[in-house]
């Protein structure tokens, strides 16, 4: 145990730096679920959805960046407190706009996104429709 | 003919969309966040002094006549360690300038301010980045202009360099009126 120690020490010392990007432990919800289950799953759907400010290809729910922690964490205590998922992405779309949001919205650059299962089913059925009636009409 | 042309549809869609997809792996993945606050007043949240020698910042207090510069920073970032200089001599030319300290500990703030100096009036401690988001705000450093109404002016991302100082005076001469 003695001879251990200076290493132990050692350890210690080198694994100061890891934590050196903030100087707080992270936010008590920022890992931690909420008790009520049902509460939780609502959290962590939203959580899912919205995009990390420092990671950006992530979520929230993916990401360790600190700000996410953060925001895990005031998120998970807004819906604890009663919030509406909904009405927590719109606050938070109220502030860093759309970007933040993993969720696609109404707006009019996306109306392809919405049309565009429509008009290849319109389409397709079209296509369908042709072709069993050519092929009735062939065989009767 | 007209058959054989409707059958090269597919490929030409297909690679249609290889072509905005190659582009789109080659563009920049990190993007700047602008706050859409700018115009909004900033909002009232009441925070702890983050240090021994500077009040505590209620924000509820901004609209007071005169405009100033509300800096988001933190003793752990490196940018807000080269953007003190230029604080300084802001403050220098009679800036008041109010600082918001994200995650830090009082202890490694008094420690920043000693090592690169103190141009803040108050600092908040915002220990879980909340008013941070109040803000819109998506990083440290950033820099607000907020007039005397506490509406915010003007947005600056990142470390404010000497190039900057022009345009922060001028954004703040324009918040006066």
């Amino acid at each position: 145990m003695r001879r251990a120690l200076p290493f132990l020490l050692l350890a210690v010392a080198l694994a100061a730096p890891i934590h050196a990007q903030t100087a707080l432990p992270p936010a008590p919800y920022a890992d931690r679920q909420l008790d009520d289950p049902a509460l939780e799953a609502k959290a962590t759907a939203l959580m899912h959805t919205i995009r990390c400010l420092t990671c950006q290809s992530q979520s929230i729910a993916d990401s360790n960046a600190s700000m996410a922690s953060d925001m895990r964490s005031e998120i998970r205590e807004r819906i604890a407190r009663g919030e509406d998922p909904e009405a927590i992405r719109a606050w938070l779309i109220e502030r860093y706009g759309d970007w933040i949001s993993y969720k696609p919205t109404a707006e009019p650059i996306l109306w392809p996104l919405w049309g565009a299962p429509v008009l290849l089913l319109g389409v397709g059925g079209a296509l369908a429709f042709r072709r069993i009636r050519k092929h009735r009409k062939g065989s009767a | 003919m007209k058959r054989s042309l409707i059958l090269w549809i597919p490929l030409v869609g297909y690679l249609i969309f290889l072509g905005i997809a190659s582009l789109g792996l080659n563009r920049d993945q990190q993007t700047t966040i602008q706050s859409r606050m700018i115009g909004k007043p900033v909002p009232g949240i009441e925070l702890p002094a983050a240090s021994s020698s500077n009040p505590a910042l209620s924000t509820k207090e901004m609209a007071d006549g005169k405009p100033r510069l509300l800096n988001v920073f933190a003793s752990w970032c490196v940018p807000c360690a080269a953007e003190a200089p230029v604080l300084a001599q802001l403050a220098r030319e009679g800036v008041r300038i109010d600082g918001v300290a994200i995650r830090d500990a009082r202890a490694d703030v008094d420690a920043f301010l000693a090592r690169h100096g103190d141009p803040f009036q108050r600092i908040g401690l915002d220990a879980r980045s909340t008013l941070q988001f109040y803000l819109g705000s998506s990083g440290v450093p950033e820099t607000f202009v907020v007039d005397g109404k506490g509406v915010i002016r003007y947005q600056h991302i990142g470390a404010i360099g000497p190039q900057d100082v022009d345009t922060i005076l001028a954004k703040l001469r324009e918040a006066e009126i």
